[in-house]
Protein backbone atom coordinates (compact mmCIF):
# COMPACT_ATOMS: atom_id res chain seq x y z
CA UNK A 1 0.00 0.00 0.00
CA UNK A 2 3.04 2.88 1.11
CA UNK A 3 4.42 1.99 -2.63
CA UNK A 4 1.17 2.96 -4.39
CA UNK A 5 0.21 5.84 -1.95
CA UNK A 6 0.69 9.46 -3.75
CA UNK A 7 3.38 11.13 -2.29
CA UNK A 8 3.49 14.87 -1.41
CA UNK A 9 0.45 15.38 -0.38
CA UNK A 10 0.83 16.55 3.20
CA UNK A 11 4.22 17.31 2.88
CA UNK A 12 5.67 20.04 0.58
CA UNK A 13 7.56 18.46 -2.73
CA UNK A 14 11.28 19.22 -2.52
CA UNK A 15 10.81 20.73 -6.19
CA UNK A 16 7.91 22.80 -5.77
CA UNK A 17 8.30 23.73 -2.26
CA UNK A 18 4.40 22.98 -1.99
CA UNK A 19 1.89 19.94 -1.53
CA UNK A 20 0.99 18.36 -4.78
CA UNK A 21 -2.89 19.23 -3.91
CA UNK A 22 -1.87 22.70 -3.42
CA UNK A 23 -0.23 22.96 -6.66
CA UNK A 24 -3.06 21.19 -8.28
CA UNK A 25 -5.72 23.46 -6.92
CA UNK A 26 -3.71 26.61 -7.92
CA UNK A 27 -3.27 25.00 -11.57
CA UNK A 28 -7.07 24.54 -11.09
CA UNK A 29 -8.06 27.81 -10.12
CA UNK A 30 -5.42 29.30 -13.04
CA UNK A 31 -7.76 27.65 -15.66
CA UNK A 32 -10.67 29.05 -14.16
CA UNK A 33 -9.43 32.37 -14.15
CA UNK A 34 -8.94 31.75 -17.91
CA UNK A 35 -12.44 30.83 -18.36
CA UNK A 36 -13.97 33.33 -16.36
CA UNK A 37 -11.82 35.81 -17.98
CA UNK A 38 -12.89 34.94 -21.62
CA UNK A 39 -16.53 35.61 -20.47
CA UNK A 40 -15.17 38.96 -19.02
CA UNK A 41 -13.40 39.35 -21.84
CA UNK A 42 -16.68 38.65 -24.30
CA UNK A 43 -18.99 41.02 -22.31
CA UNK A 44 -16.83 43.80 -22.55
CA UNK A 45 -16.68 43.42 -26.33
CA UNK A 46 -20.36 43.10 -26.11
CA UNK A 47 -21.24 45.91 -24.55
CA UNK A 48 -18.76 48.16 -26.44
CA UNK A 49 -20.02 47.38 -29.35
CA UNK A 50 -23.59 47.79 -28.65
CA UNK A 51 -25.64 50.84 -29.94
CA UNK A 52 -27.58 50.81 -25.94
CA UNK A 53 -26.99 49.14 -22.90
CA UNK A 54 -29.05 49.08 -19.55
CA UNK A 55 -27.69 50.19 -16.42
CA UNK A 56 -27.17 47.15 -13.90
CA UNK A 57 -29.42 48.71 -11.24
CA UNK A 58 -31.91 49.95 -13.33
CA UNK A 59 -33.05 46.47 -14.55
CA UNK A 60 -31.36 44.25 -11.49
CA UNK A 61 -32.34 44.11 -7.88
CA UNK A 62 -29.50 45.80 -6.54
CA UNK A 63 -30.72 45.18 -2.89
CA UNK A 64 -31.01 41.63 -2.87
CA UNK A 65 -27.29 41.55 -5.08
CA UNK A 66 -25.39 43.38 -2.50
CA UNK A 67 -27.48 40.88 0.62
CA UNK A 68 -25.86 37.97 -1.93
CA UNK A 69 -22.61 39.67 -1.77
CA UNK A 70 -22.39 39.79 2.17
CA UNK A 71 -23.75 36.38 2.00
CA UNK A 72 -20.81 35.04 0.20
CA UNK A 73 -17.95 37.55 2.04
CA UNK A 74 -19.13 35.97 5.32
CA UNK A 75 -19.27 32.53 4.18
CA UNK A 76 -15.25 32.92 2.99
CA UNK A 77 -14.51 34.44 6.70
CA UNK A 78 -16.48 31.22 8.07
CA UNK A 79 -14.48 29.31 5.69
CA UNK A 80 -10.86 30.17 6.74
CA UNK A 81 -11.97 30.09 10.07
CA UNK A 82 -13.22 26.28 9.64
CA UNK A 83 -9.18 26.41 8.01
CA UNK A 84 -8.10 28.19 11.23
CA UNK A 85 -10.30 26.34 13.90
CA UNK A 86 -8.67 22.56 12.22
CA UNK A 87 -4.99 24.00 12.64
CA UNK A 88 -6.19 24.41 16.20
CA UNK A 89 -7.15 20.78 16.32
CA UNK A 90 -10.88 22.10 17.36
CA UNK A 91 -12.96 19.74 15.26
CA UNK A 92 -16.41 21.10 16.91
CA UNK A 93 -15.73 24.50 15.82
CA UNK A 94 -14.71 22.84 12.83
CA UNK A 95 -17.79 21.57 12.14
CA UNK A 96 -19.49 24.22 13.37
CA UNK A 97 -17.63 27.27 11.01
CA UNK A 98 -18.40 24.40 7.66
CA UNK A 99 -21.46 23.77 8.81
CA UNK A 100 -22.24 27.96 8.61
CA UNK A 101 -20.70 28.53 4.86
CA UNK A 102 -22.61 25.82 3.58
CA UNK A 103 -25.41 27.40 5.15
CA UNK A 104 -24.49 30.84 3.35
CA UNK A 105 -23.99 29.31 0.04
CA UNK A 106 -27.64 28.03 0.51
CA UNK A 107 -28.74 31.28 1.64
CA UNK A 108 -26.83 32.56 -1.36
CA UNK A 109 -28.68 29.90 -4.00
CA UNK A 110 -31.91 30.87 -2.52
CA UNK A 111 -31.57 34.79 -3.03
CA UNK A 112 -30.33 33.71 -6.34
CA UNK A 113 -33.03 31.69 -7.40
CA UNK A 114 -35.76 34.95 -6.18
CA UNK A 115 -33.84 37.10 -8.66
CA UNK A 116 -33.96 34.47 -11.06
CA UNK A 117 -37.73 33.66 -10.30
CA UNK A 118 -38.93 37.34 -10.86
CA UNK A 119 -36.85 37.70 -14.21
CA UNK A 120 -38.25 34.36 -15.54
CA UNK A 121 -41.93 36.08 -14.40
CA UNK A 122 -41.60 38.79 -16.17
CA UNK A 123 -40.03 36.75 -19.65
CA UNK A 124 -36.68 38.07 -19.34
CA UNK A 125 -34.64 34.94 -20.70
CA UNK A 126 -31.17 34.66 -21.90
CA UNK A 127 -32.59 34.92 -25.55
CA UNK A 128 -34.11 38.28 -24.55
CA UNK A 129 -31.44 40.77 -25.34
CA UNK A 130 -27.42 41.03 -25.27
CA UNK A 131 -27.19 42.04 -21.55
CA UNK A 132 -29.63 39.21 -20.21
CA UNK A 133 -27.54 36.28 -22.19
CA UNK A 134 -24.45 38.16 -20.49
CA UNK A 135 -25.98 38.72 -17.39
CA UNK A 136 -27.43 34.66 -17.49
CA UNK A 137 -24.43 33.30 -18.63
CA UNK A 138 -21.80 35.20 -16.32
CA UNK A 139 -23.97 34.27 -13.00
CA UNK A 140 -25.17 30.87 -14.25
CA UNK A 141 -21.65 29.81 -14.35
CA UNK A 142 -21.01 31.49 -11.27
CA UNK A 143 -24.31 29.54 -9.23
CA UNK A 144 -22.71 26.23 -10.82
CA UNK A 145 -19.18 27.31 -8.66
CA UNK A 146 -20.94 27.57 -5.76
CA UNK A 147 -23.19 24.76 -6.33
CA UNK A 148 -19.53 22.56 -6.60
CA UNK A 149 -18.24 24.30 -3.50
CA UNK A 150 -21.77 23.07 -1.44
CA UNK A 151 -20.62 19.18 -2.57
CA UNK A 152 -17.00 19.50 -1.71
CA UNK A 153 -17.73 21.04 1.78
CA UNK A 154 -21.01 18.99 2.37
CA UNK A 155 -18.44 16.04 1.76
CA UNK A 156 -15.66 17.05 3.79
CA UNK A 157 -18.40 17.91 6.92
CA UNK A 158 -19.79 14.34 6.83
CA UNK A 159 -18.15 11.37 5.60
CA UNK A 160 -14.65 12.78 4.66
CA UNK A 161 -14.12 14.03 8.16
CA UNK A 162 -13.57 10.85 9.25
CA UNK A 163 -9.79 11.16 7.47
CA UNK A 164 -9.28 13.47 10.64
CA UNK A 165 -8.90 10.06 13.00
CA UNK A 166 -6.55 8.65 10.35
CA UNK A 167 -4.96 11.22 9.06
CA UNK A 168 -5.11 14.53 10.01
CA UNK A 169 -2.29 16.58 8.65
CA UNK A 170 -3.70 15.18 5.43
CA UNK A 171 -7.11 16.31 6.05
CA UNK A 172 -6.11 19.97 7.03
CA UNK A 173 -4.19 20.16 3.66
CA UNK A 174 -7.53 19.44 2.26
CA UNK A 175 -9.59 21.56 3.66
CA UNK A 176 -6.85 24.17 2.92
CA UNK A 177 -7.17 23.25 -0.75
CA UNK A 178 -11.14 23.23 -0.37
CA UNK A 179 -11.27 27.08 1.27
CA UNK A 180 -8.63 28.19 -1.89
CA UNK A 181 -11.37 27.31 -4.06
CA UNK A 182 -14.34 28.51 -2.15
CA UNK A 183 -12.38 32.03 -1.62
CA UNK A 184 -11.90 32.05 -5.63
CA UNK A 185 -15.64 31.73 -5.80
CA UNK A 186 -16.19 34.60 -3.49
CA UNK A 187 -14.02 36.66 -5.28
CA UNK A 188 -14.99 35.68 -8.96
CA UNK A 189 -18.47 37.38 -7.38
CA UNK A 190 -16.66 40.32 -6.24
CA UNK A 191 -16.04 42.02 -9.72
CA UNK A 192 -19.65 40.05 -11.19
CA UNK A 193 -21.46 41.99 -8.77
CA UNK A 194 -20.45 46.13 -9.33
CA UNK A 195 -19.66 45.40 -13.30
CA UNK A 196 -23.54 43.35 -13.71
CA UNK A 197 -25.40 45.36 -10.82
CA UNK A 198 -23.93 49.01 -10.17
CA UNK A 199 -22.84 49.98 -14.07
CA UNK B 1 0.93 24.44 5.99
CA UNK B 2 2.56 24.13 9.63
CA UNK B 3 1.69 26.73 12.01
CA UNK B 4 2.11 27.20 15.69
CA UNK B 5 -0.85 28.05 17.70
CA UNK B 6 0.11 31.65 18.57
CA UNK B 7 0.19 32.43 15.02
CA UNK B 8 -2.97 30.88 13.67
CA UNK B 9 -4.90 33.32 16.85
CA UNK B 10 -3.06 35.98 15.02
CA UNK B 11 -4.24 35.13 11.45
CA UNK B 12 -7.98 34.76 13.07
CA UNK B 13 -7.54 38.86 14.08
CA UNK B 14 -6.58 39.27 10.63
CA UNK B 15 -9.33 37.55 9.25
CA UNK B 16 -11.86 39.70 11.09
CA UNK B 17 -10.37 42.63 10.17
CA UNK B 18 -10.35 41.91 6.26
CA UNK B 19 -14.62 40.72 6.75
CA UNK B 20 -14.73 44.12 8.40
CA UNK B 21 -13.22 45.86 5.70
CA UNK B 22 -14.76 43.81 2.79
CA UNK B 23 -18.25 44.82 4.32
CA UNK B 24 -17.64 48.29 4.28
CA UNK B 25 -16.01 48.22 0.68
CA UNK B 26 -19.36 46.52 -0.58
CA UNK B 27 -21.39 49.18 0.92
CA UNK B 28 -19.24 52.36 -0.14
CA UNK B 29 -19.13 50.39 -3.87
CA UNK B 30 -23.24 50.35 -3.60
CA UNK B 31 -23.53 53.61 -2.28
CA UNK B 32 -21.28 55.27 -4.91
CA UNK B 33 -23.50 53.71 -7.59
CA UNK B 34 -26.37 55.75 -6.42
CA UNK B 35 -24.82 58.74 -6.85
CA UNK B 36 -24.74 58.29 -10.94
CA UNK B 37 -21.53 59.13 -11.71
CA UNK B 38 -20.46 59.73 -15.53
CA UNK B 39 -19.50 55.91 -16.90
CA UNK B 40 -16.04 55.93 -17.26
CA UNK B 41 -15.37 57.31 -13.48
CA UNK B 42 -18.31 54.45 -12.48
CA UNK B 43 -16.43 51.79 -13.98
CA UNK B 44 -13.16 53.15 -12.63
CA UNK B 45 -14.26 53.64 -9.34
CA UNK B 46 -16.47 50.01 -9.17
CA UNK B 47 -13.34 48.09 -10.48
CA UNK B 48 -10.86 50.10 -8.32
CA UNK B 49 -13.20 48.73 -5.01
CA UNK B 50 -13.28 45.63 -6.48
CA UNK B 51 -9.52 45.57 -6.86
CA UNK B 52 -9.12 46.48 -3.50
CA UNK B 53 -11.40 43.72 -2.15
CA UNK B 54 -10.39 41.10 -4.36
CA UNK B 55 -6.59 42.11 -3.09
CA UNK B 56 -7.95 41.70 0.31
CA UNK B 57 -9.28 37.97 -0.52
CA UNK B 58 -6.18 37.11 -1.97
CA UNK B 59 -3.43 37.86 0.11
CA UNK B 60 -5.71 37.15 3.15
CA UNK B 61 -8.04 34.37 2.84
CA UNK B 62 -5.92 32.68 0.47
CA UNK B 63 -2.68 33.12 2.19
CA UNK B 64 -0.57 34.36 -1.16
CA UNK B 65 1.26 37.19 1.04
CA UNK B 66 2.86 34.23 2.68
CA UNK B 67 2.87 31.52 0.00
CA UNK B 68 5.62 29.81 -2.15
CA UNK B 69 7.15 31.48 -5.08
CA UNK B 70 5.96 28.42 -7.45
CA UNK B 71 2.40 29.60 -6.61
CA UNK B 72 3.15 33.28 -7.34
CA UNK B 73 4.98 32.50 -11.13
CA UNK B 74 1.94 30.51 -11.97
CA UNK B 75 -0.43 33.38 -10.99
CA UNK B 76 1.50 36.11 -12.53
CA UNK B 77 1.97 33.72 -15.87
CA UNK B 78 -2.10 33.36 -15.80
CA UNK B 79 -2.68 37.03 -14.82
CA UNK B 80 -0.42 38.32 -18.02
CA UNK B 81 -2.68 35.86 -20.31
CA UNK B 82 -6.01 37.23 -18.31
CA UNK B 83 -5.33 40.64 -19.11
CA UNK B 84 -4.12 39.86 -22.77
CA UNK B 85 -7.38 38.15 -22.58
CA UNK B 86 -8.81 41.73 -21.31
CA UNK B 87 -7.85 43.59 -23.85
CA UNK B 88 -8.35 41.74 -26.91
CA UNK B 89 -11.82 44.08 -27.51
CA UNK B 90 -9.96 46.84 -27.85
CA UNK B 91 -7.29 45.57 -30.68
CA UNK B 92 -8.86 45.99 -33.61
Amino acid sequence: MSDIAIKHISKPHPVTGVTNGKLGIWLFIASEIMLFGGLFSAYILLRTGSPSWPHGSSVLNVPLATLNTMLLITSSVTMVMAWASLALKNVGKFKFYLGLTILLACGFLIVKSFEYGTKFEHHHFPSTSTFYAVYFTLTGLHVLHVIGGIIVNAYYLFPGSKMWETNPEQFLCRIENAGLYWHFVDLVWIFLFPTLYLI
Amino acid sequence: MSHSEAEIRKHVRVYITVFIALAVLTIATVLASYFHLPLKQAITLALFIASIKATLVAAYFMHLISENKVIHSILLLTGFFFLLLLLLPAMR
